[in-house]
């Protein structure tokens, strides 16, 4: 399940959908809005994706951390629109026999999402709000 | 031959447009579209970030030659998660 929402994410929905009779370890990511950043009074994080890319994307990435770990089913759900205070923007599920495989897969896809998933944040804040990450370009490295 | 833009983010604000659709030479480059783009857009031009290209939901280098109908994005900078 790789999927760009709207909608608030569901965990029991991504949990239920790793669950396997062959897992060991079930190893979720929930990414949400935090109050603060950078010195600033953040008021809600908004989202915006180039949704057949990024899904396409996040799929990509699940493949590649098959690859790499002995992992049973992964499932990732990134929100868009506006993500309030306390809320996830963001979650991962992994299942894998051993919980080595399903920390690493999960840590995997958290840091390639914020690399190459076209995905980006508007913060709102007290004050303004200000697209995260354009200051800074950063290269893509491909698998 | 006719291209489709599409702009997100940063680059949509500054372009005031979600989507173009543009004429362009046979065989021009993502980098040359983009040329072209901010002429289009003069809002466009002062963006410094480092851009990737995707040209039909997949990354590519900016030589890639562009055909008829293809759907290009420029990508800023991503902050997902």
């Amino acid at each position: 399940m790789f999927r760009v929402t709207r909608n608030a994410i569901d965990l029991q929905e991504l949990v239920a959908f790793v669950t396997d009779p062959e897992a060991g370890a079930i190893v979720t990511f929930i990414g949400t809005t935090r109050n603060n950043n950078e010195g600033r009074k953040v008021i809600a994080l908004d989202y915006e994706a180039y949704p057949e890319m990024a899904e396409k994307e996040l799929k990509r990435l699940g493949e590649e951390a098959g690859k790499r770990w002995r992992i049973q089913r992964m499932a990732i759900v990134h929100r868009i629109g506006p993500v309030q205070i306390t809320e996830p923007s963001v979650i991962i599920a992994v299942s894998a026999a051993h919980r080595a495989d399903a920390f690493e897969a999960c840590r995997f896809a958290i840091e390639e999402i914020k690399k190459s998933v076209p995905i980006w944040k508007k913060e709102v804040f007290e004050g303004g709000e200000v697209w995260i990450g354009t200051q800074s370009g950063q290269p893509l490295n491909r698998y | 031959m006719k291209v489709k833009v599409k702009f997100f983010a940063i680059l949509r604000e500054r372009a005031g447009a979600a989507e173009a659709t543009k004429e362009i030479r046979e065989g021009s480059t993502v980098a040359e579209l983009w040329e072209l783009l901010q002429r289009d857009y003069p809002r466009l031009a002062p963006v410094r970030m480092r851009l990737l290209y995707a040209v039909n939901q997949d990354y590519v280098n900016a030589d890639y030659a562009l055909k008829e109908g293809d759907e290009v994005v420029f990508v800023p900078p991503v902050s997902g998660g």
